[in-house]
């Protein structure tokens, strides 16, 4: 039987998984929190940000979402923190800020 | 109908994948296993398979692309030996958790060092808990027939494991001998077709292989493949049984010789069973009640079988053609004096570590182990459990 990702969580008995781990459906990294490793946080200040877009594609995660030739906000659920954005950014838009946890 | 003709162990098993004919074959020479890509590339060469050849440039690269190629929805095997099959290792475990049927025929020789091309158990003894299916031959037939229910075991839906069909090296894979092919039409409608449920290729719905599996998942995975492995017993008895309905010819999961009424036995793999059974014949006729175990399957390991079998035994060596390194016996000992733990009146055993790097046993040899457990049942002693045989030694025999 084929079983979905969204059907196997940290709950799911061994018997209700896939063989081998085998995935039947594209995306599902999509669903997965890898952005919990961060130790620093990209922060974004559309004031200063000229829409160049050069962030976007130095992003090695896809974390920085793009919709109508415009950048969205971090997405932070895969964002590991790198700052690549942030030294690559002409305009001083974005700033690197301690990850802290409650 | 079957053909009777003569060939080599290796001749053997490459007939059998002509008759096949997968859809990838991964090669890479190694002594003594070469011949079986050697003729095969004939074959391929002739026009005679359908077979994707894929010359790599190692062992590691052979296994890879046997583990893509299943991967993708074909029927992959490859060949390989000692060092061959060592260099394999982080692949075979890839290949058996990642659940594809690969079939690999196996020559056994030792592994080096220091360096030597001649038989003994050590390099698929050293991939036992690999998550590979393991059969052994004791000849040439049984090495051909064992090919032929490898990939029914190893594709069957709820086993999905790969699997290691093996020989001795140049006893088997060398020697000639007389053999039963059968046509190869019955051998094609015996194997089927590889229909896995899903494939990377050739598919509408996507897939994804060896993902990386986080701490909350991995152990799941590696209890699905040992339940996989206790499947593999029932698949491997079907199969069997399918074949004996179908050629005629019988199998299980070791053969018993003359063990019905047996006080003495050995138990071991391989072609020194032939050895054995001729001095069985020659103790038997001087009254001694001598048996055998020939063990066919050893992973998975047929645990209660083998203590059911061995129940009403007194003595018994098991003969390990492999060194533990253990301090304390080899493989096969381990499994099978585990096995008989939990027998009421269980034998007494011993282990007899033999044949290292090909070193001959002759029924002499064989002799000298019954005699020593006749002595065991004499005396009510056990005396040393981990003995070796066949080496010189400055030191009085303990056999």
């Amino acid at each position: 039987m084929k079983r979905s990702a969204k059907d196997i969580n940290e709950r799911s008995p061994w018997q209700e998984m896939t063989p081998g781990g085998e995935i039947y459906e594209g995306g599902t990294a999509k669903d997965y929190n890898t952005g919990e490793w961060r130790t620093h946080r990209p922060v974004w200040d559309p004031e200063i940000c000229k829409q160049c877009l050069l962030c976007a594609p130095f992003c090695p995660d896809s974390s920085i979402p793009v919709k109508e030739k415009r950048r969205m906000d971090f997405d932070l659920m895969h964002c590991k923190g790198c700052g690549i954005c942030a030294a690559v950014c002409p305009f001083g838009a974005i700033r690197m800020e301690q990850e802290v946890r409650e | 109908m079957s053909r009777r003709d003569r060939l080599s162990g290796n001749e053997a098993v490459a007939y059998a994948m002509k008759q096949i004919d997968p859809d990838v074959f991964a090669a890479f020479p190694i002594t003594p296993s070469t011949e079986i890509p050697q003729y095969f590339a004939q074959y391929v060469a002739n026009g005679q398979v359908n077979t994707e050849y894929v010359t790599v440039e190692s062992e590691h690269s052979s296994m890879s692309t046997c583990i893509g190629a299943e991967a993708a929805g074909a029927r992959a095997v490859t060949a390989t030996s000692s060092a061959g099959l060592a260099y394999m290792y982080e692949m075979l475990y890839v290949a058996a958790t990642s659940r594809l049927p690969i079939t690999l025929a196996c020559v056994n020789r030792t592994l080096t060092g220091p360096i030597n091309i001649n038989n003994d158990h050590s390099d698929a003894m050293g991939a036992r808990d690999s998550g590979w299916i393991q059969i052994y031959a004791e000849n040439n037939q049984e090495a051909y027939d064992n090919y032929l229910q490898a990939m029914r075991i190893a594709e069957t839906p709820d086993v999905r494991l790969p699997i290691m069909i093996c020989q001795d090296g140049f006893i088997t894979s060398h020697a000639v001998e007389n053999i039963l092919l059968e046509d190869d039409a019955a051998v094609k409608a015996f194997v089927g077709e590889y229909r896995p449920e899903a494939a990377l290729i050739g598919r509408e719905s996507p897939l994804a292989v060896g993902p990386y599996d986080t701490c909350p998942y991995c152990m799941e995975h590696k209890v699905m493949e040992a339940e996989a492995m206790k499947n593999a017993k029932r698949a491997i008895l079907d199969v069997a049984a399918d074949f004996e309905r179908t050629f005629g010819r019988k199998y299980g999961f070791f053969e018993e010789y003359r063990m019905e009424d047996a006080e003495v036995a050995l138990v071991l793999i391989g072609s020194t069973a032939g050895t054995a059974k001729a001095c069985v014949e020659d103790l038997r006729a001087k009254g001694i009640k001598a048996g055998l175990i020939k063990l066919r399957v050893f992973r998975p390991f047929p645990m209660e079988e083998i203590a059911r079998a061995l129940a009403h035994v007194k003595a018994c060596a098991v003969m390990d053609k492999c060194e533990g390194n253990s301090a304390c016996g080899g493989p096969l000992f381990a499994e099978v004096r585990s096995a008989c733990y939990d027998l009421p009146d269980r034998p007494k055993l011993i282990n007899v570590v033999y044949g290292l790097a090909g070193r001959d046993c002759p029924v002499t040899d064989i002799e000298r182990v019954y005699r020593h457990l006749m002595r065991i049942l004499e005396t009510g002693e056990t005396g040393p459990l981990y003995i070796h045989m066949g080496q010189r030694t400055a030191e009085e025999e303990v056999l």
